[in-house]
């Protein structure tokens, strides 16, 4: 496909038989020979191997070498607490903009002398112009451009992983380690994007080829694409940048409250100081208009994506729309996420999602869809 | 059997034409997660969308091939929408229904014609 770049595993992908698509400028793969459905419950049962390569890898170092000066610099465009956060560990967190809402979602590490960002593919020119312009006097922005990064994901992850470096099962979710191997250093994290235990791996990408060969050699790793890669984050309730949120939704919209931790709210120690912080910390305390919610169709036709959401079988205007949707193969039902005027946004209740011209009833739901199971 | 440009083919049993989608459009679509029939009975125009068919990617609008009247659906695909995958040629059949002109068939592909037409 013209004009698209292709990771350091693109060969790899062709030689698995992967049916390839174009997503945010790289030609990926969105599915193998086993299809999405059984890539899926592969993942669910056993364990994943995706080339996420096309994400962003952006390190962020204090020009003053002290690490607190990067972190404090950080925290003016997150509203996350960085400060707080322990050497060695990550965080999910948002960059939001002056209206509050989110110009990416990102995991943050934090090293013994940088920050370690990884970032939405789509979104990477924008963020790092954003850090750029809002960070430069603080901190050196240098982003990673040969490394691949590789995430295995499921409940045989860790032990897929005990032949590449022994201390594996050491690591608690959302720990950060790099480590020496056999296939180079290793920017090891505890981490996905499946609703699974599971881990990313930023690799050198001259190794890249050789640690997927070694993880799918063994009998419980297959490859997964893109499709899976989208049913199992939307069963596990996590938000597609682009999808789910967006410049314009607000954390508390987005129900990604627990995002923004007690020392950056009204009343903690550096409470706001980020970019929208007006607007979100009142939302934090008063609600929002509209809130992301989980829906459950209650027959089996999805509810896709721009499906409108009404309170009724008959007449009256939507009150939302959904934002993803379709089957959950581990669930063996149709799913969404959609954002929904906040009072009826309450689990148990019945909207209806139009389809075809049809109202067809669907409950709101907590998510995650399917509780994950994670390694604390 | 007969084949479309739609993917779908049509085999002819008396006056009825029993209708599926091809084994090229199941793999095309990839797992399928949904499909919606018509009720027995409906009256169709070729080209008519009779039925929903959905896939872990997208939803399809299956094409009425002909004109006449739905008679008989295969529940059973609804039920089980993974049988579309599994035996799209046989089993999983989506509907019968008349057929006023058989001369209509000639219309079609047949099968090394439709074999060309998807490589």
């Amino acid at each position: 496909m013209a004009g698209l770049k292709r990771t350091a595993l693109y060969d790899l992908h062709i030689e698995l038989g992967a049916e390839t698509v174009p997503f945010a400028g790289y030609e990926m793969p969105v599915r193998y020979a086993l299809g999405v459905m059984r890539e899926h419950l592969h993942c669910r049962s056993s364990a994943g191997l995706f080339d996420v390569s096309h994400m962003g890898q952006i390190l962020v170092r204090p020009k003053s070498g002290d690490l607190v000066d990067a972190a404090r610099a950080f925290e003016t465009l997150v509203p996350a607490d960085l400060l707080g956060l322990k050497v060695g560990r990550q965080r999910y967190t948002l960059l939001t903009n002056e209206d509050g809402g989110i110009i990416d979602d990102l995991m943050v590490a934090k090293r013994a002398d940088h920050l370690f960002l990884v970032v939405n593919a789509a979104r990477r020119e924008v963020d790092l112009a954003h850090l750029e312009e809002r960070l430069a006097d603080t901190c050196e922005i240098e982003e990673v451009t040969d490394r691949a990064l590789l995430a295995v994901q499921g409940p045989k992850a860790e032990a897929a992983l005990e032949g590449i470096w022994s201390g594996i099962n050491c690591m608690r979710f959302m720990d950060v380690e790099t480590v020496g191997s056999e296939f180079g250093t290793l920017r090891i994290s505890r981490s996905g994007y499946t609703g699974e235990d599971g881990f990313e791996i930023s690799v050198s990408g001259q190794y890249a080829g050789p640690l997927a060969m070694a993880l799918l050699a063994q009998d419980s790793v297959e490859p997964i694409g893109l499709g899976a890669r989208d049913s199992l984050r939307l069963e596990a309730g996590l938000c597609l940048y682009g999808s789910d949120i967006d410049a314009s939704t607000s954390p508390t919209e987005a129900s990604l409250e627990w995002a923004v931790q007690k020392a950056r709210r009204a009343g903690g120690e550096r409470a706001g100081g980020f970019p929208g912080a007006g607007r979100i910390l009142r939302e934090l305390q008063h609600g929002a208009r509209r809130r992301r919610v989980g829906l459950m169709p209650e027959g089996r036709a999805p509810m896709r994506a721009g499906t409108r959401i009404y309170r009724e079988p008959h007449g009256g205007d939507s009150i939302g729309t959904v934002c993803s949707g379709g089957f959950g193969p581990s669930i063996e039902r149709p799913v969404s996420i959609a954002y929904v005027q906040s009072e009826q946004g309450h689990a148990g209740t019945t909207v209806y999602g139009e389809v075809r011209g049809r109202r067809l009833p669907a409950t709101v739901t907590e998510m995650p869809f399917r509780s994950p199971d994670f390694k604390r | 059997m007969k084949f479309t440009e739609e993917h779908e083919w049509l085999r002819v049993e008396g006056d009825l034409v029993t209708v599926g989608i091809t084994r090229h459009a199941s793999e095309q679509l990839g797992d399928v997660v949904f499909v919606e029939l018509p009720g027995p009975g409906t009256k169709v125009a070729k080209g008519d969308e009779v039925a929903v068919i959905e896939s872990v990617k997208a939803a399809s609008d299956i094409l009425a091939p002909v004109d006449g009247e739905i008679v008989e659906v295969n529940d059973a695909i609804v039920d089980s929408p993974g049988k579309v995958n599994e035996d799209p040629m046989g089993d999983a059949w989506f509907f019968k229904m008349t057929l006023s002109d058989i001369s209509i068939l000639d219309s079609f592909m047949d099968e090394a014609e439709y074999g060309e037409l998807v490589g």
